[in-house]
């Protein structure tokens, strides 16, 4: 699946945080969105994640040659990790297996991958714990892994780790590597200049209103 | 005083030899206002859902009706219902006048703005980020709300346990409509209002204890309940 927005704006009242921008993503690999605070990094993923529409321009998303029409089975096919995570009020493994739930999946189906996802954030012993009492880092991790257990062909991650210390930031490092390798398509935001070098394959920067690709 | 204490231990001994007519009146105001609430629910949590997500023109007034009628008194409700049953009323051929099912009647009324209308604001203060997280993982529309109303639960409930304290200690409606026919209509708080009045103090004391035990029940519900859902917004 490739991402290609093309020619895009952006403003708020007013305010234009997008000028005429052009961005292409058809490899799998993991894509940095870099830009002081307020620059656009998280409106840049909302966008190309389909939940926020620009003032003008195109994002589309191809299938070889064959422009994927903008329905729940396109939106299905990616996801998007908030800062604030948005955690239900729920046990942690209910918390991971809603995405396979609203897919009609199986019990079966569900326990498995749910169980492999607690493994893979390291979660296994919180299975049955209120998410809402987990810690942040915790929490971030929950985040991850119930994006991923709907097996998303494009991962958008908004600051995965921010506010959380360094061993839980390697962690999630780690997954997004891992997950790089089986193919997946991985576009995050950081501040973090040493984390956006250690992952990225290719770093956007926002800048005046423009991206800039430095890498890659 | 010393009477005050004679009927206080009559009363007891009321309570805890079961009384034959003291336990038939307490299950039937559990009947009619737990059938009451039951409708209420099943009407009024819907009906928060609709006003919460859907779009039509007049939702606005229609928040603030509910809100409003959240504080009708019970006595103009009876009146109301009575005029609707009574004989020459427009719903008077169903004869449901002086029986449980009008006291239903007028209890639903009652109960039904306060279960919309704190359904509808529990509804409304679920954290944003519970629809956009359920969207951003697939959810169809009408999965999304799902998701709000579902976090929503405590609030809802706690709305629901609210109007069961309402209607339980409701006298009003229940009396105009109902009748406190002995063996019939007769509840708990119409007979404390009536056998007060015939100087029937033990009776009345026993039902007293018993309606001030359901409140705090009740209300120690509500608070399980409202520690539940305490976690409302995240960061
Ligand atoms: N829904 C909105 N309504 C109005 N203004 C908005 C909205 N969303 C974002 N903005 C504005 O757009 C600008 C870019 O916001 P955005 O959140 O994309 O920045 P960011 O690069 O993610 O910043 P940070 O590093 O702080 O996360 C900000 O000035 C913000 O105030
Ligand atoms: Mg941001």
């Amino acid at each position: 699946m490739r991402l290609s927005i093309s020619r895009i704006s952006k403003a708020y009242s007013g305010h234009t945080i997008f000028e005429d921008c052009s961005w292409v993503v058809d490899r799998e690999g993991v894509y940095v969105v870099m830009g002081p605070n307020g620059s656009g990094k998280s409106t840049l993923l909302r966008i190309c994640a389909l939940l926020e529409k620009p003032d003008c321009g195109e994002v589309a998303y191809f299938s070889g040659n064959k422009r994927l029409t903008e329905a729940i089975s396109l939106k299905r096919r990616m996801t998007l990790v908030f800062p604030q995570v948005g955690i239900f009020n729920a046990t942690v493994f209910d918390n991971i297996a809603y995405g396979l739930k609203i897919r009609g999946a199986g019990k079966q189906e569900i326990e498995e991958k749910t169980s492999a996802m607690l493994g893979l954030a390291r979660l296994t012993e919180k299975r049955n714990q209120c998410a809402l009492s987990l810690s942040s880092g915790e929490k971030q991790r929950l985040g991850i892994a119930r994006a991923l257990v709907i097996e998303p062909e494009v991962l958008f991650l908004d600051e995965p780790t921010a506010s959380i210390d360094e061993m839980n930031a390697r962690l999630i490092e780690e997954i997004i590597l891992d997950k790089k390798k089986s193919g997946m398509r991985i576009i995050m935001s950081t501040h973090d200049q040493m984390q956006a070098e250690r992952l990225a394959d290719q770093i956007l920067l926002i800048k005046n209103r423009k991206l800039e690709e430095i890498k890659g | 005083m010393n009477s005050v204490v004679v009927s206080f231990n009559q009363a007891l001994s009321l309570i805890l030899h079961l009384d034959r007519e003291l336990l038939s009146i307490i299950l039937l105001s559990l009947r009619v206002s737990g059938s009451a609430l039951f409708i209420a629910a099943a009407v009024g949590v819907p009906l928060a859902a609709l006003m919460a997500f859907g779009r039509f023109s007049l939702r606005g007034l229609c928040v603030s009706l509910l809100d409003t009628l959240m504080g009708l008194p019970p006595v103009v409700v009876g009146l109301f219902v009575y005029l609707l049953l009574s004989r020459s009323g427009p719903l008077g051929f169903l004869a449901l006048l002086y029986t449980p099912s009008a006291m239903i009647i007028a209890q639903t009324i009652l109960a039904l703005p306060i279960v919309a209308s704190l359904s509808h604001s529990a509804i409304v203060s679920v954290d944003p980020v519970i629809a956009q997280a359920a969207s951003t993982l697939g959810a169809t529309p009408s999965q999304i709300s799902m998701a709000v109303i579902r976090e929503a639960r405590y609030g809802i409930m706690s709305g629901i346990m609210a109007a069961f304290g309402r209607v339980m200690a409701e006298v009003g409606a229940i009396l105009i409509v109902g009748g406190n026919i002995a063996g019939f209509t007769r509840v708990m708080t119409t007979t404390i209002a009536l056998e007060t009045d015939k100087g029937n103090f033990e009776f009345a004391l026993a039902l007293g204890i018993i309606l001030l035990a359901i409140s705090m029940a009740i209300n120690l519900a509500l608070n399980v309940i409202r520690r539940k859902g305490g976690t409302e917004r995240q960061r």
